[in-house]
């Protein structure tokens, strides 16, 4: 399936090549840097590129382009799909997954790679057994390994790989028994020019951490699941309890994964946090353009709107702008021309607002597109949709597990048409 | 040795030139002595005797393999520490050989006896991790001994290894595919492993290996149904893909009304346009025939198709992207219409994830949205483009949103294209116009809103922008020109500004084609165009000529001398395209004397009605690749892409579903004795390690046996490794191999193999004897899990017990190549029939009394079966004479063809019981064919004849013609290997194929041989043991005389009777067709109807199924 893995920096440098059958020299990433120069931006790089005898699939994660050559027949977003483990494994692995962290563990990329795939079939990619397999570098683990000459790989054979649950490791030991589980919501929707929503729905997840000793088996039920319209699970859910009582029913991996995603039925109206006041205009003939941007809570209850943050990208005629904020601070780039004005907390006694002026190019016409404003938020201790979590039950084991639920709102693409 | 590794450096010099980030330039020799050097204190600090040191130079050497560097010239150095105690060690050496040793082969074999020991190891993930190492090393020389350990380890007690030998399999089908037979041998086992872990890597090797054997599936489909749940997603994926080339050659179309509704809307349309297409019309409509019939009917689905459809639909709920689209694109193919719906608030979902997902979601939402608008209608909004997203998406939402216009929603779809066409992003804009376009096409309403919309947008400042409008108008204006002269005067002002080549060019054809519109502008603009003519691009130039050669003919007045000089002008021109175009229209359009005939027609030729385009989605059609596929999205045949099959024909296909049937039937309806023997192994996993507990209840000579009985088990004793979980496993079936020992007439191989099997054993039993007791423990867990799984879920339960049986029955046959059950409830089902069919018999024998060719009285000691009936008649009970005891009843006949289902022909057929004289290993098989219709039948013949291995069949003569009403014999041989396995075949008549099956009852597949007393008792003698079949029976009150006892033996089966002295008992003797195995049937009758039924023979299973059907004969 898969043939071989060239990692590629933003650069266009080949840093990285990993091959599970014979080897594929690193010339066929020529066709890859030539359908990168064809397109405009980075993410406008196919997916998928036919060349003569290759066919080369690829993800753009943290600026980085993971290759995958393929030489026949497979469904591609198998090998999409795959690549992200891949991404979400040495994000997991080294905290972030950029050029120099992959760099600096370039032996343990190997050999997770090396676990994760055989002869291009994945084979392990759930994080628990790999984790047993070899172990993740801290700092304190790289130190007393150049001292004692130990190893990162697991002496103990893992036997992850061989349980009925394969995402969850025998024996695991904790002092203290937790288990936290944030719901997070993000709304995504598009606004028109007038302030009425054009589209709107709210997609949420449940993220967990979850440190208990031994096998816990635990049971999440929520006060009003109707809302639930499409969900989907992460493999330790058991699926039919679910279609049947609408209670989640699972033997939890060990630390941090997601539990659940869910989006909320369209039936249900959107509740939208915030409106934007606009007048964004450019006048013909003169080279200079009025900008004027207030924000103010809606349909918050209560709760405050935390973290905003307004982007726009402004037309290319466009050659500065000279604004003068309420609250935060805004930038602008003139090469991208990105607007961006980070405005904090929103205070409804006093709305923040962005007001001046665009100079644009002298002579050029008025530009005819209108920029689209987007906007991110934060709204804690609150869950749009109004899902609750009724009530978590552990069931398997005898200790009490300190629990604790957390409710979070967020933008997700949320965008304002002027 | 400096040589050597200097040449190697200068390798690794001039691999790395290409790169210069990491390249060394060769001539400065200070960076490449260092290299050399440095390579030299890696192999030091691998010759030492420090792990830490070690360790060290491992990590360095992977980081530039990493890189890319070429580190070949270590090979050596790096080789020795493959046996190194240090765990991470012995893994980046394991990294290094893999990548190396295709171009090190010899030093690489160094390695492979560490490997080997590996594979022995007690610790499972050792010997997995060894496989896994040994069968990466791409090296021919030692294909023999990856083939043994793939063999091994897929029958090791260990899932895990097994998982790891599927996984090899495909290694070794690329390093070396002539071993492709001894695979799929090892496929075909392992696709009967029943656990998750295997099961997906089974599949993919399947896929890779030989995803043409779609018959390796039958068995273990319903297993892959119930399994799949619990499969990891990888192997999900890889198992739904199969499954769905699998449910597309086996059930039928589930739209199939449908279907035939539309294909019969297209035929009027069509239709009627000319006489030629009404012969094949009439062909059509006999074809349709039978699906109309199955129309009456109501379809309903294959019970296995809606447990595939059942058992995947929660998969939709995964994480995986690629799962969730595996299950779409399985219920796009294959779910009836009404039920597709459910995929698509799966497929919007993923809309929410990557953007590459997205990418590939949208190619596949965009064909679907094709064929099932309806189903994404409800999601519209999902679709809706953020100014954010990259083009590719913007495209491909645009695309989803063009499928998805209708009347009701186009004002919404329109007003979202009107915020789009002001994006930023050109590119989007274009394609956009484009949208806006075909949205005009396809709903007549909105296209006067459409075109005005785009003539706006002529007048916007961007040019592409206008030239795609110009070039979208134009196809539309092309749909009702008179209305729109207007529009064409403006764009024909356009030309003094626009650019666009494109453009321009469509504007010149608008109004050549339509000057009739703008008589007076047509000529100012080619006068305009005249001028500039030198300087425009080739497809302008060429539209030039093309509007100079229309005017010239509608209005040659005033253009004559123009397009006199516009011809002149291409004359000269650069492109040959042009200068001939210019030659081509001046000898069509001015008249000389040469060119007489085409010039009078040249008005015709220019100003013919053109037919407006159709603006149609790229993404039409592009259903016939699987979607989801690869090539799919690159719409274009990928490598190793396997073709979607089309649903089987309309007509039902009994013969494809019986091999399904007949899968689980048999099993349920075992003669008792055989069912407990089936349960005894049930019990145990066939991987379990239970000598212990089966030993005793077989005797020693069985033991041997199993050991040499087994195939795979020859090869492994050869290396003096036989493992004893595999001697256990084939220890469960031993009572069946052992006749096949005989069959085979292996008894010399055996003793020659016996000595090395009882070496090997000693010398592990104690390893061996450790390992069981772990093996046992771990067994019981996993037990007791499948247990609770099947306490979840009766219906998975009761299809695994049924596959076990299969699975065992698998492997019996795989060694026999031959089956031998035979569901013994169907001739029971069937003898209900039985009495209305022997009148027609008989019947058909006054009407012809020598149907077949072959049933010559000289060479057979019946004649036919009306000649054995007066015998039978004419027999008194006591008198029974040996040599013409025969069925005394008339012969059972079989339905092959129902008169519904064959449009009238009828066909039936029975065992005629007579030799065949054209090959004496075959059963004649005597088939009645009776045309029911008005209509004449003509040329009836069999084809594409399906048996399994070892079969064969002597088709009977072709039947030129079988008038109205009349019937007529024929007589067919068969060879069925001594099996109950039908015979598959399409009946072909002139006009129509029928699948039909010929599956003969164990009774019938013997031939009568006449034996003494003495020489009965003393063949009995030899067929003791676990040949003879013992069972008390209580008679049916009606047959408790000796004669109805022969009469009812005889017709079960076709034995001769054995003369006897005592009249309690009565003999019976005959052989089997193929192998002539004798089968001796003796039934003892003792007081108040109790009897004693006996049945020796060498074939087991023959025996153990002439007992059930006996028993049913003699008991009701």
């Amino acid at each position: 399936m898969i043939h071989s893995l060239f990692l590629i920096n933003a650069s266009g440098d080949i840093f990285l090549e990993k091959h599970w059958k014979s080897v594929v020299s690193r010339s066929v990433c020529d066709y890859f840097f030539e359908a990168q120069e064809r397109a405009t931006e980075p993410e406008n790089v196919p997916p998928v590129i036919p060349t003569p005898h290759h066919y080369l699939i690829s993800v753009l994660r943290h600026r980085i382009y993971f290759v995958a050559v393929i030489q026949s027949e497979v469904p591609p977003l198998f090998v999409i799909e795959f690549l992200h483990r891949v991404v979400d494994t040495f994000q997991d692995y080294f905290g972030v997954c950029t050029e120099a962290a992959i760099k600096d563990n370039v032996v343990v990329v190997y050999e997770l790679l090396e676990e994760m795939l055989d002869n291009g079939f994945p084979l392990a990619t759930e994080s628990n057994i790999l984790k047993e397999l070899i172990k993740p570098p801290t700092i304190l683990r790289t130190m007393v390994n150049t001292i004692t000459g130990s190893t990162n790989v697991g002496e103990q054979l893992p036997t992850g790989q061989l349980s009925v649950v394969p995402w969850r490791r025998t024996g695991v030991k904790y002092t203290n028994n937790e288990a936290y589980f944030d719901v997070v919501e993000e709304i995504d929707a598009i606004i028109d020019k007038s302030g009425s929503t054009i589209t709107a729905e709210i997609q949420g997840v449940i993220d967990a951490c979850v440190k208990l000793t031994g096998m816990p088996d635990l049971t999440l039920s929520f006060m009003n699941p109707r809302l639930l319209d499409d969900v989907s699970f992460h493999p330790c859910v058991r699926f039919k309890r679910w279609e049947a009582e609408r209670i989640l029913s699972f033997i939890p991996p060990d630390g941090n994964f997601r539990l659940l995603s869910y989006h909320v039925s369209s039936q249900n109206l959107v509740a939208i946090p915030v409106y934007i006041k606009h007048n964004i205009t450019f006048r013909e003939g003169s080279s200079q353009g009025r900008f004027d941007l207030t924000l103010g809570p809606k349909q918050t209850m209560g709760k405050a709107v935390e973290s905003v943050l307004v982007s726009s990208q402004l037309p290319r005629g466009v050659l500065n702008a000279n604004l003068n904020p309420s609250q935060g601070t805004y930038t602008f780039d003139p090469v991208t021309k990105m607007l961006s004005w980070d405005v904090g907390k929103i205070n409804p006694q006093k709305l923040p607002s962005l007001k001046g002026t665009m100079s644009l190019q002298a002579g050029a016409s008025k530009p005819d597109e209108n920029p689209t404003i987007n906007i991110q938020l934060k709204i804690q201790q609150m869950a749009i949709s109004g899902l609750k979590v009724n009530r978590l039950d552990m069931y398997g084991e005898k200790y009490k597990p300190f629990k604790g639920i957390k409710y979070m709102t967020k933008a997700g693409k949320f965008q304002v048409r002027t | 040795m400096s040589a050597n590794s200097a040449f190697n450096d200068e390798k690794g010099g001039s691999s790395s030139v290409g790169e210069p980030e990491y390249g060394h330039d060769p001539a400065s020799g200070g960076i490449f002595s260092s290299d050399y050097k440095r390579h030299d204190d890696l192999k030091e600090m691998l010759d030492s005797n420090k792990d830490s040191l070690k360790l060290e130079a491992m990590k360095r050497i992977v980081a530039m393999i990493a890189r890319g560097k070429n580190t070949s010239d270590l090979f050596p150095a790096v080789v020795k520490n493959v046996a190194c105690k240090n765990i991470e060690v012995k893994k980046l050496v394991y990294v290094y050989l893999v990548r190396y040793a295709e171009e090190q082969q010899d030093l690489a074999l160094l390695s492979i006896s560490t490997f080997q020991r590996g594979l022995k190891d007690p610790n499972q993930l050792i010997r997995a991790s060894a496989l896994r190492v040994l069968s990466s090393i791409r090296v021919t020389i030692i294909v023999p001994i990856m083939m043994l350990a793939i063999k091994e380890a897929a029958s090791d007690m260990s899932p895990y290894v097994r998982k790891t030998a599927a996984h090899a399999i495909p290694k070794l089908y690329s390093l070396d595919p002539e071993q492709k037979d001894q695979l799929i041998e090892v496929i075909e086992k392992l696709l009967a492993d029943k656990t998750t872990l295997v099961a997906g890597s089974v599949v993919m090797a399947f896929e890779e290996v030989c995803p043409e054997r779609i018959d390796l599936i039958h068995k273990n489909y319903r297993k892959l149904c119930n399994l799949l749940i619990d499969v990891e997603e990888w192997g999900q994926v890889v198992i739904i893909n199969m499954l769905t080339r699998y449910a597309r050659t086996q059930f039928l179309n589930p739209n199939m009304n449908e279907s035939l509704l539309e294909e019969g809307s297209d035929k009027t349309f069509y239709g009627s346009d000319e006489d030629e297409d009404e012969e094949e019309e009439e062909e059509k409509d006999k074809k349709a025939e039978a699906p109309a019939m199955a129309k009456r009917k109501p379809y309903v689905m294959d019970p296995d198709h809606r447990l595939l459809l059942r058992n995947t639909k929660p998969l939709l709920q995964s994480r995986n992207a690629a799962v969730v689209m595996a299950v779409a694109q399985l219920y796009f193919h294959l779910a009836p219409k009404a039920e597709v719906g459910v995929i698509a608030k799966a497929l919007v979902r993923l809309l929410r994830s990557h953007s590459e997902v997205q990418y590939v979601v949208l190619q596949n939402v965009a064909t679907m949205s094709i064929k099932r608008r309806g189903m994404f209608e409800p999601y519209l909004k999902s679709f809706y483009i953020r100014s954010t997203d990259p083009t590719q998406i913007k495209v491909l939402k645009l695309e989803v949103l063009t499928n998805l216009a209708n009347e009701t929603n186009i004002s919404t779809i329109l007003r979202e294209f009107q915020t789009y066409i002001k994006s930023m992003d050109k590119d989007f804009v274009a394609a956009t116009i484009q949208a806006i376009g075909r949205c005009a096409t396809n709903i007549g309403e909105v296209r006067d809103t459409c075109l005005n919309g785009l003539v706006q947008l002529l007048s916007n400042r961007d040019e592409l922008v206008v030239a795609e409008s110009v070039v979208v108008i134009k196809k539309l204006l092309q749909m009702q020109p008179e209305k729109h002269s207007d529009i064409i005067k403006h764009m024909a002002k356009l030309t003094d500004n626009i650019q666009v080549p494109m453009a321009r060019a469509s504007i010149l054809w608008l109004i050549g084609e339509y000057c009739e519109h703008v008589p007076k502008i047509a000529p100012d603009v080619l006068r305009k165009m005249a001028k500039s003519f030198t300087n425009e691009e080739d497809i302008v130039k060429l539209q030039i000529i093309n509007l100079a050669a229309k005017l010239y003919l509608t209005n040659s007045k005033q253009t004559k001398l123009l397009t006199q000089y516009v011809l002149n002008l291409a004359k000269y021109d650069q492109n040959y395209d042009i200068r001939d175009r210019a030659r081509f229209i001046r000898q069509l359009i001015v008249p000389t004397e040469k060119s007489g005939a085409l010039s009078k027609y040249a008005k015709k030729l220019f100003l013919a009605l053109k037919p407006a385009p159709v603006l149609e989605s790229p993404f039409k059609d592009r259903d016939h690749f699987q979607l989801g596929s690869l090539s799919h999205l690159l719409n274009a045949k990928a490598g190793g892409y396997q073709e979607l099959p089309d649903w089987p024909e309309a007509a039902p296909d009994p013969s494809v579903r019986n091999v399904e049937v007949k899968d689980s039937v048999p099993e349920w309806t075992k003669c008792s004795s055989r069912e407990k023997r089936k349960e005894k192994k049930v019990e145990k996993p066939f991987y379990s390690d239970s000598e212990g507990e089966s030993g005793p209840t077989e005797s020693a000579d069985s033991e041997s046996d199993s050991a040499s009985g087994s195939e795979s088990g020859s090869g492994i004793e050869e290396s003096g490794s036989g493992s004893e979980s595999e001697e256990s496993e084939e220890g469960s079936e031993s009572e069946e191999e052992e006749e096949e020992e005989k069959e085979k007439d292996k008894k010399k191989k055996k003793k020659e193999l016996k000595k090395p099997v009882q070496e090997s054993e000693s010398e592990q039993s104690s390893e061996e004897e450790e390992r069981k007791h772990e093996r046992k423990s771990k067994q019981r867990k996993s037990e007791s899990e499948s247990e609770s799984d099947e306490e979840e879920d009766s219906e998975s339960e009761s299809s695994q017990t049924e596959s076990e049986d299969s699975e065992s029955e698998a492997e019996v046959k795989k060694k026999k190549k031959a089956a031998e059950s035979k569901p013994p409830s169907k001739p029971v089902k069937k003898d209900n029939k039985k009495e209305k069919k022997e009148m027609s018999l008989l019947d058909l024998d006054d009407f012809e009394p020598a149907p077949s060719p072959q049933a010559t009285p000289v060479n057979s000691f019946l004649s036919n079966s009306l000649a054995t009936d007066l015998e039978g008649l004419s027999l008194s009970d006591a008198v029974l004479s040996p040599a013409t005891i025969s069925p005394s009843s008339a012969l059972k006949s079989y339905e092959m063809l129902h008169r519904i289902t064959g449009e009238g022909l009828s066909v039936e057929y029975c065992f005629s019981r007579q030799p065949f004289s054209p090959d004496a290993n075959m059963v004649a098989v005597q088939m009645q064919f009776t045309n029911n219709a008005t209509s004449d039948t003509k040329n009836l013949h069999m084809e594409d004849v399906k048996l399994q291995s070892g079969m064969r069949v002597k088709e009977f003569p072709e039947i030129e013609l079988l008038p109205a009403g009349e019937m007529v014999t024929a007589v067919m041989g068969i060879d069925f290997c001594d099996s109950t396995q039908a015979a598959n075949f399409q009946l072909c008549t002139h006009t129509r194929k029928f699948f039909v099956s010929i599956q003969p009852p164990v009774g019938e597949l013997m031939r009568p041989v006449f034996l003494t007393e003495n020489e009965f008792k003393k063949e009995q003698g030899q067929l003791m043991g676990m040949n003879e079949i013992t069972e008390k029976i209580t008679l049916d009150v009606k047959c408790r005389n000796e004669h109805s006892i022969v009469q009812r033996v005889i017709t079960a089966a076709n034995l001769s009777r054995v003369p006897c002295g005592s009249d309690k008992e009565c003999r019976f003797a005959g052989r089997t067709v193929t192998s002539s195995s004798l089968v001796l049937v003796t039934v003892a009758t003792k007081e108040e109807g109790a009897a004693k039924l006996t049945i020796n023979c060498e074939k087991m299973v023959i025996g153990t199924m002439l007992v059930k059907d006996i028993l049913l004969a003699l008991t009701q």
